[in-house]
């Protein structure tokens, strides 16, 4: 009997402390099995964040970094420009990407940077228990918006996609999911693409994932990941917004 | 023949691998019984059938399913 399908060699042995159905655990998988694939895992440097995926360094099987609350971009900034051999990608939800480290992610975008941003996108704040984050859709409850986001009072989501499309500089944006099968083949090659860019020497890449959070939404996990199809890729439309690889040709 | 292990003491029964998941339907969250972080964990009813397609390894967050052949 050969193993056709099992835990990569680039995640460790530890079990995640996720909660159950969370996306975290199938977009952890897409990267270690792409460590291996693609073998960079000896050169690759991971940034993880602030919020539920605080401990992807010991998730990863290979060398990461702490960081604190949204500065994830400006420290892979650093260490892409004293190791420029190396793989540098940052790995952020949308509290800490969208909220809190906006002027990071917008600046390193303007500077095409030679990194990638996983950005996780579950449209709450996870970790501290379910409150509106940037990215919460209009109408949608919260532990802070209990009645549903009200966007007089609230404001609008971010699209941080389409924001950063507005800048010269990301050499490539995707939006994908983490739903169903097809989708999470998308998101293995929207992921592989991007590091192949930056090992190309292309520049910045992000890639957008939107992803269950059954426990901050307050439903089971098959309920959040038809919520995803029916609603949230509604409102985050799926599909590549900015390629310039396939702009030169 | 195709083989699907389950690793039942990592799942933690969040059932995403048994709703639509499988082509041929053999998945199912075991009704009967428990791991020791108290989930039920998937289980296979009929293993003759799986085509090792490998779809319930993709959506699985853990992974706590693995695929032979």
């Amino acid at each position: 009997m050969k193993l056709l399908f099992g835990r990569p060699a680039g995640l460790t042995d530890i079990n995640q402390r996720y909660c159950p159905g969370c996306g975290h655990g199938i977009v952890h998988r897409l990267i270690g099995e792409l460590l291996v694939e693609m073998n960079i895992r000896e050169k690759t440097i991971g940034v993880a964040p602030v919020g539920c995926s605080v401990f992807a360094d010991e998730y990863f099987n290979c060398d990461m970094i702490q960081v604190p609350h949204g500065r994830a971009p400006a420290v892979a900034t650093g260490i892409k420009r004293t190791r420029p051999d190396c793989m540098v990608f940052t790995y952020q939800g949308d509290g800490d990407l969208a909220a809190i480290g906006t002027a990071e992610m917008i600046h390193v975008a303007a500077r095409n940077e030679n990194i990638t941003i996983i950005f996780i996108n579950n449209a709450i704040y996870g970790m501290t228990g379910g409150q509106l984050a940037p990215t919460t859709l209009p109408g949608m409850r919260s532990t802070t918006s209990v009645k549903g986001r009200d966007v007089v009072t609230q404001g609008y989501p971010i699209k941080v996609c389409e924001l950063l499309n507005a800048l010269d500089g990301p050499y490539y944006l995707e939006r994908v999911a983490v739903d169903i099968p097809r989708n999470i083949i998308k998101t293995k090659k929207a992921i592989k693409t991007a590091f192949q860019y930056q090992l190309d020497n292309k520049g910045f890449s992000l890639i957008e994932i939107l992803s269950m959070c059954p426990t901050g939404w307050g439903v089971t996990p098959v309920q959040a990941k038809k919520w995803i199809a029916e609603v949230m890729a509604n409102y985050y439309p799926l599909g590549e917004l900015r390629n310039r690889a396939k702009e030169a040709k | 023949m195709p083989e699907v292990k389950i690793l039942e003491e990592v799942c933690k029964g969040c059932g995403l691998c048994c709703d639509n998941v499988c082509p041929v339907g053999i998945l199912r969250l075991a009704p009967d019984r428990i791991n020791s972080s108290g989930y039920h964990p998937a289980e296979i009813t009929d293993m003759s059938k799986c085509i090792g397609c490998g779809y319930c390894y993709m959506t699985c967050p853990e992974p706590a399913i693995e695929v032979y052949k």
